[in-house]
């Protein structure tokens, strides 16, 4: 990895609400790699002061579960986005990015990376089995994309 | 009593700008006069049998699942029953500081992200501004200084947070009897380098709240507003105490109902009362009864039931805001933001105090005493008194717990809330308009509830407000 460049990987989202968990446990397995030059972050949700950390990066990945989207997860490009209505208990990326260019100045490229999850409506800190398939092809992305970032604008294909 | 089958629906779902979710549903006859306007909770229910059976020790840790919002309250007030539990009633001086800390750091950011990034925008652009610019972004471009002073200091008290907890999420610095990592001379430099900052910040926003009451007062008085009783913890000498002390309850007047009570015996002052239509439970004064005896709690109960605020600048901003009310207790909805920003101020002078004490480095962390079979913590949480109650098994597991959230305290005074707004701005108007709806939001942000998280993975959650008439059908829809 090009330790010049700073990557912020947030890993968001509620462990106790079983797949809700994806985004930190991503987290988790990413701040063992101890890469240089990389940031790593988790907490239950996206909040305002955020906004200063994404600023002071180049490149950001805002790791979630997913309820829909595509399986085993996704990549998406983040656009800012003046949000209509707002609320702290859910910050959408494109939300933050927009508060970071507007407050910080901030030149940040963002993007989603949505995991795949499936259980979210009890209380429970385990993922589903399927949403742990998700995972470990997750964090290998990961791997892949910090190495070589050009591969966060390319098509994914999913092993 | 008309059949509310025969009314026109108005559903505001889920409420913005909270923390958590909710759904206002108001009835409306086919004059469009309000019969009905109530608050409902989208509560997640279980955590409570999610808990039973985990050993004691995990509590402090497991609660913060509850809510990511204020993981920290939960936090404290399960690890202050565990206390009980592991036998410890005084902690050493460095773990009950470390804590205080923990919780002033949690107070500081709760309350600057609600006011600068919640509430700012009702308050510097009006309720009936459009929606485009009534937001955090309108802020951000016409107040940008607000916007990264609201930032900053949100960051600042996570930072206090991660370092006295150990870290933002999963936290583990309270432990059962004392907390496990006192405060380094680094980190304690560290947050001393930006206090004046935070502090001058602090009084700036405490300005911003008083000056808007003041000048706007012939409207905000009545805004959403009644009489109620008021609950709070306070210190044996009646000072405001955030992390703990003793119950105190005072009537609309500022007649004490109890005073001094310990929190251990909070079941022969405190009942809830269920009501079909409301998965959240309605707390109140037992020796009062369900119609008499509910309370507000939170920053306004909070500074109208204390004697006394322990720090200069937070004093002399509560003698100001008492003075309004010729003494009395403020019973206005909107002077939650007014008090809030007290409470702000008093945290970033409490957080000053905390760092230059010495005890914050000292290393006698934690003590051990007799094993008992119950515990109960309460503290001022950032929207009010937060109660964990459990009972622990010889087996070291935990067999019941009962918790009372801050805002099943605050659902009855928002639910009257709600009703008066609708009552006074929104009944018989011909049209209904988003600034309209706004009202009603304006005045349940006022307690800045905590509705419960829900998962809020990608593609869930959005805002929908709905009117439907008295036959179901749906002849409006708002959606964001």
């Amino acid at each position: 990895m090009d330790s010049a460049r700073r990557i912020l990987l947030i890993g968001y989202g509620n462990p106790g609400r079983l797949d809700d968990g994806l985004g930190p446990a991503l987290a988790a397995v990413a701040e063992t790699w101890q890469m240089e030059g990389l940031t790593v972050d988790a907490d239950y949700q996206l909040t305002v002061e955020d906004a200063s950390d994404v600023a002071a990066n180049d490149i950001v990945i805002f790791a979630d579960a997913s309820v829909n989207g595509a399986e085993p997860y996704f990549i998406e490009k983040v656009e800012p986005k003046e949000a209509l209505s707002f609320s702290s208990h859910s910050v959408e990326p494109s939300v933050l990015l927009h508060m970071a260019q507007t407050l910080f100045q901030a030149k940040t490229r963002a993007y989603i990376l949505g995991i795949r999850g499936y259980d979210f409506n009890e209380f429970g800190e385990r993922l589903s089995p399927r949403a742990a398939e998700n995972l470990e092809k997750a964090i290998a992305y990961v791997r892949l994309i910090l190495d070589d970032p050009r591969l966060l604008d390319m098509p994914v294909e999913p092993n | 009593m008309q059949d509310t089958n025969d009314l026109k629906r108005i559903v505001i779902e889920p409420v913005t700008r909270v923390e958590g979710h909710g759904k206002v549903t108001i009835l409306l006859d086919e004059q469009n006069r309000v019969k009905q306007a109530r608050l409902h909770i989208v509560e997640f229910r279980g955590f409570e049998r999610f808990i039973q059976g985990r050993p004691y020790w995990e509590a402090p840790v497991l609660v913060q699942r509850l809510c990511g919002i204020c993981p920290v309250s939960h936090h404290l007030a399960a690890a202050k029953a565990m206390d009980l539990i592991v036998g410890v009633d005084k902690l050493t001086p460095t773990a009950e500081k470390i804590r205080r800390l923990m919780h002033y750091g949690q107070m500081f950011q709760s309350h600057s992200l609600h006011f600068f990034h919640l509430a700012s925008p009702d308050l510097l652009f009006g309720f009936d501004a459009p929606v485009a610019i009534r937001n955090v972004i309108g802020v951000a471009a016409k107040h940008p200084d607000l916007a990264v002073q609201g930032v900053m200091m949100r960051k600042y008290g996570q930072e206090i947070i991660k370092a006295t907890a150990g870290k933002k999420i999963h936290g583990t610095g309270a432990i059962p009897g004392g907390v496990n990592k006192n405060l380094s001379i680094a980190e304690r430099d560290m947050f001393l380098k930006d206090i004046d900052q935070m502090t001058e910040w602090s009084r700036g926003a405490l300005k911003i709240a008083k000056d808007y009451t003041i000048e706007n007062l012939e409207a905000v008085a009545p805004f959403g507003s009644f009489d109620s009783n008021h609950l709070s913890l306070v210190r044996d000498d009646g000072a405001m105490d955030l992390y703990h002390g003793n119950l105190r309850a005072i009537d609309a007047q500022g007649n004490k109902i109890f005073d001094q009570v310990d929190y251990q015996n909070y079941l022969e002052y405190i009942t809830e009362e269920v009501r079909d239509w409301s998965y959240m439970k309605f707390p109140f004064i037992k020796s009062l009864g369900p119609e008499n005896g509910w309370y507000r709690v939170g920053p306004l109960a909070r500074v109208n039931a204390c004697d006394f605020i322990d720090t200069p600048e937070a004093e002399a901003a509560r003698k100001e805001f008492m003075a309004v009310t010729d003494g009395k207790p403020n019973n206005l909805t909107m002077a939650y933001h007014w008090a809030r920003m007290i409470e702000t101020l008093h945290s970033i002078e409490k957080i000053r105090e905390l760092l230059e004490d010495p005890d914050l480095q000292g290393s006698d962390l934690v003590l051990k005493g007799d094993r008992r079979p119950e515990g109960i913590g309460l503290l001022e949480a950032p929207r009010g008194t937060l109660f964990h109650h459990y009972k622990v098994n010889e087996d070291d597991q935990v067999v019941m717990a009962n918790l009372i959230v801050s805002t099943t305290s605050n659902n009855e005074p928002m639910n009257r809330a709600v009703s008066k707004v609708a009552m006074d701005h929104i009944s018989g108007k011909a049209e209904i308009t988003e600034g309209l709806l706004n009202h009603i939001e304006v005045a349940i942000r006022a307690y800045d509830p905590c509705l419960s998280c829900a998962t809020h993975a990608l593609g869930k959650m959005p805002l929908v407000v709905r009117l439907v008439d008295h036959e179901g059908n749906e002849v409006a829809k708002k959606s964001t």
